[in-house]
């Protein structure tokens, strides 16, 4: 499955998209109930608050709470989209994700936001590294990671047809906007391959997708073709993409604004080397807590530039033969 | 409705054979929480065989009254009134905790008809709880909620989550019926972590507070449709904190730390089962 990127300089954070389509969404289906935990200011659930005042919950401060209650709702014929910042909802309320949803198979999905490091100023706190790891652990749970504004819309109206627990991961920060809503098919379970290639895969998700396309120019103007794939579902793992790519390129470099252990790199690290053992690098945070600074600054400072990529990239050709 | 002389009689030996599957159930693979489902059996006859509203057949109907356990070991008691009350044969309730039994060691709704939700883990039942009494004035439907809680449970935050949003969103249709048998797996209560003065703490977060002696029917019943009408005039979700004995029924059961979560041996069942005729 292949998508085109758009030429675009449109720069929107996912969470705006997120926000948008759910107030788009609650016109068509009255089952869409929204919660959030006092910060629907942020997470960008006030459109839907505002247009949907009786199907909109403001939980107040307590994360946990607003999760069970969601699998609550779920079992009233609702679709309860639950949001707060994605250190709370992945961290605070886990084991309310866990057992109070997943074991119970509920329709809740998990709409979280300022994820990971582009949170910025809010420090190492606020700047949840764990979270694909937290969730893609539990039996069941669907994790998704949209990559740009028009994928986060199209997500959100794919999670809400789908029956089942979801947590999908958004950001703060503008990230810029690669997909034509008119072109791009959204599909979960499904990476794309955004950008062919030979000589090395490159798979990436969320904020990091933009920055393995730029890697990418980077890597052509030394002669090197990067197959770009966005991995936009980390569970249910697109196997078959992912293998098919590195049968071709023999090689993979992963990204994510993301704790190395346990996210995206080693869920594909995990199917490499079960089906086919290839050189590979993952791009990510380092196992350290993050800081406060801009967005942008903190991803060069923390190695998850592009050129860091194209560096991770050309050792793990030469890792070839 | 007042509990007619012939309805009360019923409702005790209904307790009286709840108390015995449970022993002998968590005899049958010596493990599973005795103390804690005996003290709730007359809460559990009343709801299920005087007040609710349910069809066995159809334990989805959507505006069914729901049963919510949050206290999910207690599942002995859960699962011996749930086959009482015709939601399946229960031939088979001697496999509990036994591998591939539907009788899990903790409520599985997955497994077994008319559990609303899996609980085990304390202080989330009562959140769900919170979501079902909200879904269903959603769809403005004239069904109650209630929320079976354990005591012990209070002192996760999480329960206090809960009755905070259910004061401030006036659930009229959430009714908790607090099992206060003043024992948790440590020890007392109140030498483990102080719960009282808990229905001044209720009705710090509006809710409607009563007290009533948990294992006398009549006074159950009649609290309990009390909250039928207070709940919807008054637009406050209630309690009713059920004083109670852990190990309810069987003399030397009752009020003992260890009967939590300690099956009795054959012998201690015999004796047990003598009490109970």
């Amino acid at each position: 499955m292949g998508a085109t990127v758009v030429e675009s300089k449109e720069m929107i954070a996912t969470r705006v998209a997120y926000g948008k389509a759910l107030a788009e969404l609650g016109k068509t289906n009255p089952n869409v109930v929204v919660l959030d935990a006092d910060l629907c200011g942020s997470t960008q659930t006030k459109f839907f608050a505002k247009e949907f005042p009786d199907r909109f919950f403001n939980m107040g401060i307590a994360e946990q709470n607003m999760i069970g209650v969601a699998a609550g709702l779920s079992t009233c014929g609702k679709i309860p989209f639950a949001s707060s910042f994605a250190m709370f909802a992945a961290g605070r309320a886990w084991e309310f994700v866990r057992n109070a949803v997943c074991h119970n198979k509920f329709n809740v999905k998990i709409c979280a936001t300022h994820a990971g490091l582009t949170v910025g100023e809010d420090g190492a706190s606020h700047q949840i590294i764990e979270d694909l790891a937290l969730m893609r652990v539990i039996p069941g749970m669907t994790v998704i990671v949209p990559a740009d504004a028009t994928e986060a819309k199209l997500a959100t109206f794919e999670i809400a047809k789908f029956v089942g627990p979801v947590y999908m991961r958004l950001g703060r920060s503008n990230v810029p906007v690669l997909f034509d809503e008119k072109e791009y098919k959204f599909e979960i379970g499904k990476a794309q391959v955004i950008k062919p290639g030979i000589d090395v895969s490159i798979f990436a998700c969320g904020v990091m997708v933009s920055r393995a396309l730029w890697a990418q120019e980077l890597l052509q103007k030394e002669g090197i073709s990067a197959e770009i794939i966005n991995v936009s579902t980390i569970k249910p793992l697109d196997k078959e993409t992912i293998l098919a790519s590195v049968r071709k390129t023999g090689c993979a470099v992963t990204c994510e604004e993301h704790n190395v252990i346990a996210g995206l790199g080693d869920a594909v690290a995990g199917v490499l080397s079960e089906e086919l053992p290839s050189p590979l690098k993952k791009i990510g945070v380092m196992d350290i807590f993050g800081q406060s600074g801009k967005g942008d600054e903190l991803l060069i400072h923390y190695g998850l530039s592009k050129e860091k990529i194209a560096e991770a990239a050309k050792e793990v050709i030469k890792r070839k033969n | 409705m007042p509990l007619s002389e012939k309805k009360h009689k019923e409702l005790t030996e209904i307790c009286k054979d709840l108390r015995k599957t449970i022993l002998k159930m968590v005899n049958a693979q010596a493990s599973g929480h005795p103390g804690g489902s005996m003290s709730a059996c007359e809460i559990a006859a009343v709801l299920y065989f005087a007040v609710m509203n349910y069809d066995p057949k159809n334990p989805e109907k959507p505006d069914r009254d729901r049963l919510v356990v949050s206290k999910g070991h207690a599942t002995p008691l859960v699962y011996s009134i749930l086959a009482k009350a015709g939601y399946f044969k229960g031939d088979d309730l001697l496999t509990f905790r036994q591998l591939g039994s539907p009788y899990q060691g903790h409520t599985d709704r997955l497994r077994v008809p008319g559990v609303e939700t899996s609980t085990g883990s304390l202080g989330q039942g009562s959140t769900f709880a919170v979501g079902a009494a909200l879904g269903s004035r959603l769809n403005k439907f004239k069904n109650r909620i209630y929320l079976l809680q354990s005591d012990g449970e209070l002192q996760e935050g999480s329960s206090w989550e809960a009755i905070m949003s259910a004061g401030h969103y006036h659930l009229g249709n959430l009714t908790t019926i607090l099992d206060r048998n003043r024992i948790q797996l440590d020890g007392w209560t109140e030498e483990t972590m102080a719960l009282e003065p808990i229905g001044k703490k209720f009705e710090a977060f509006n809710w409607h507070v009563q007290e009533v002696d948990g294992h006398d029917l009549n006074q159950l019943n009649d609290a309990i449709l009390k909250t039928h009408e207070i709940g919807p005039k008054e637009n406050k979700p209630c309690v009713i904190i059920a004083h109670t004995i852990k190990g309810k029924g069987v003399t030397f059961m009752e009020d003992q730390v260890k009967w939590h979560g300690v099956a009795p041996n054959d012998e201690e069942l015999a004796n047990a089962l003598k009490e109970l005729v």
